[in-house]
């Protein structure tokens, strides 16, 4: 079961731009934690949770779910922030991001919190624990689906390379990878950094179906949701997203820059990005679908 | 005035020692504003390589740059170069002696808000088990300039771990520093303290502690895990007759591991071991988490009181 499958896009539009909000008023309360990686995912993560994955809150560990991977960990405040709003445990947990004997680990902890699939935080192994769960579904029979997310700088590891590999030599198609392609790692631009361009051709010649989305649109992502299990479908090899995002997005001076990879705003920052942030709330706004 | 935090007199030294020496070569894996290996790359752009989150490439790369003459710095976080790089790095150099030198950034528990992925209780053991490797651990930033200059000066591989924090100084500008020869920086009757990294300025404050009882403790700092000062070590056992080690790291296979090796082959005494016990830790406030997981002043008190009362 899904837990409440939005089908409204403007409403799915609306949880995206609260989950900025409260990743933001999460992060500055703590003074630590990745804004730039989770703001830039936000519109992924919540068509994910709210649209595409069988979940249970009530029942995470319910053996027919949908898996979903974070391989860049450090996007865990946003995936915090939508695991509570779903009820697989109390929004009061947010407020303790980071700290001593709490529940919310700097990275996704599948051992502390309930709705982690697996504990990542060191990029690259995603995309292969993706893979074992999925060898796992076929070996049992069972019918769920993987979803990764990596980022576009986690694609320097060679480890993905194996991965992207081995998921199409094995013929996986109860596996999708989606690549948070916002063009900044830690140290600066993709392009300064390490280039991987042509992406999508090096997914194609791996072996995977290619398929391209604004990772801000939620139309454009539901779309190639649709799209990508479907031509999975008809062709045997697993498929990847490439979600075109901005790192930092919503907050005009954190937009395209890699300073606020793992930067904290201080109380002026967070004043003007809560400003922003909760202007977009408001122009999104309440659909009038009731959820 | 606040003593520089580790990471950063460690990206000061790289410059200075890039400017004496046109042959160092500075590699790191997209987190060079964190190790702070970004100086020398503002400053010689052209001996510096970020190879992108690609840290086993990185590895064999500075192989084949040693291997060449240079003598490379390798960078990332000290898991990332022991353990995902620790294949490349055992076959690629230390097998083969070329002269990296592996700069292992936010040791122990000092990356302390990312919690157990990013934090590591484990390099000084997986590096000491390593042939040709010698591995240094480092006690306040002062230390970490002269690391840098000495390492650079060894011939053949070095791993030194590096705090990501400002800690407390325990020494000054002019003390000496040499790899292998541990420093003392008191001389004990009842009980010693060999400590290394942060451990060492608490040691000194335990030792104060124990003095106020009467208890005259010595305070040795092992920062050359590898090759351990083996006489420094045997004369702490031989006058105090009770050891406790010291160290920010798991209790098996570090400082904790190689003394009591020392203590059993060449003159066994009692001996206590602080440090992480054998567990990951989790996210939290550095000084919190250190105190959690057993690595305060106080810790080694309670534990030279119990080793001495085993004599
Ligand atoms: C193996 C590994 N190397 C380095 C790091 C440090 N690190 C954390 S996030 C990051 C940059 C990630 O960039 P990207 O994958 O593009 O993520 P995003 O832009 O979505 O935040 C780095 C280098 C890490 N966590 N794991
Ligand atoms: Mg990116």
């Amino acid at each position: 079961m899904v837990s409440r499958r939005v089908e409204c896009s403007k409403q799915l539009a609306a949880i995206a731009a609260k989950l900025r909000v409260d990743v933001m008023e999460m992060v500055f309360r703590v003074q630590t934690g990745h804004l730039g990686g989770s703001l830039s995912a936000a519109e992924i993560l919540t068509t994910l949770y709210y649209h595409q994955l069988n979940v249970d809150p009530n029942n995470p560990d319910w053996p027919d779910r949908d898996r979903f991977v974070l391989g860049k960990g450090h996007a865990a405040p946003a995936l915090y922030v939508v695991l509570a709003d779903l009820g697989f445990f109390p929004r009061e947990e947010l407020k303790s991001l980071r700290q001593i004997n709490c529940m919310l680990q700097g990275h996704p902890d599948m051992r502390k919190t309930p709705g982690v699939e697996m504990s990542t935080g060191s990029l690259g192994h995603g995309l292969s624990a993706a893979i074992g769960m999925a060898l796992a579904a076929r070996l049992d029979g069972k019918h769920y689906h993987v979803w990764a997310l990596l980022g576009d700088g986690e694609l320097d590891e060679g480890q993905i390379w194996e991965a992207a590999a081995y998921a199409s030599f094995s013929g996986l198609t109860n596996l999708t990878a989606i690549v948070d392609f916002n063009r900044v790692q830690l140290d600066g631009p993709t392009d300064c950094i390490l280039c991987m361009d042509p992406v999508a051709d090096k997914w194609r010649s791996f072996g995977w179906n290619v398929v391209e989305a604004d990772g801000h649109c939620v139309d454009s992502l539901l779309k190639a949701y649709e799209e990508a299990l479907a031509v999975t479908e008809r062709t045997g090899k697993p498929s990847v997203i490439l979600a075109h995002t901005v790192k930092g997005k919503g907050v005009s001076f954190m937009e395209g820059q890699a300073a606020w990879h793992g930067g904290v705003p201080n109380a002026q920052q967070y004043e003007q990005a809560m400003k922003e942030l909760t202007q977009q709330l408001e122009l999104r706004g309440d659909c009038g679908c009731s959820r | 005035m606040q003593p520089l935090t580790m990471r950063e007199a460690y990206g000061q030294a790289l410059v200075a020692l890039g400017e004496s020496n046109p042959d160092v070569v500075v590699l790191d894996a997209d987190v060079s504003k964190s190790s702070r290996s970004t100086l020398f790359g503002e400053r010689f752009p052209e001996r510096f390589f970020n190879v992108g989150i690609a840290e086993s490439n990185m590895m064999s790369v500075a192989a084949g740059l040693a291997a060449s003459g240079k003598i490379p710095f390798v960078n990332s976080f000290s898991f990332l170069l022991t353990l995902r790089a620790g294949e490349q790095l055992r076959t690629g150099i230390a097998y083969p002696r070329l002269n990296v030198k592996v700069a292992g950034a936010y040791c122990g528990l000092s990356d302390s808000f990312d919690g157990p992925t990013h934090q590591d209780p484990m390099d000084l053991a997986v590096m000491r088990a390593m042939p040709n490797m010698t591995v240094i651990s480092v006690s306040d930033s002062i230390q970490a300039k002269k690391v840098v200059a000495a390492a650079a000066a060894w011939p053949g591989p070095v791993y030194f771990r590096l705090n990501r924090n400002a800690l407390p100084e325990v020494s000054t500008e002019d003390s000496p520093f040499e790899i292998g020869k541990a420093i003392w920086h008191r001389r004990g009757a009842d009980v010693t303290l060999i400590a290394t990294g942060i451990m060492v300025h608490r040691a000194l404050e335990a030792a104060r502690l124990l003095e106020t009882d009467g208890l005259k403790a010595g305070v040795l700092e092992v920062h050359t895990i590898k090759p351990i000062d083996t006489e420094a070590v045997m004369s702490a056992a031989r006058e105090t007759g009770a050891i406790v080690t010291a160290e920010e790291h798991n209790i098996y296979g570090g400082l904790g591991g190689a003394v009591a090796e020392l203590l059993v082959e060449h003159g066994p005494v009692p001996m206590e071991r602080v440090g992480i016990r054998d567990t990951f830790a989790e996210s939290g406030d550095y000084e919190a988490l250190l105190a959690k997981y057993g690595l305060t002043s106080q810790a080694v008190v309670d534990a030279a009181r119990k080793v001495m009362r085993r004599k």
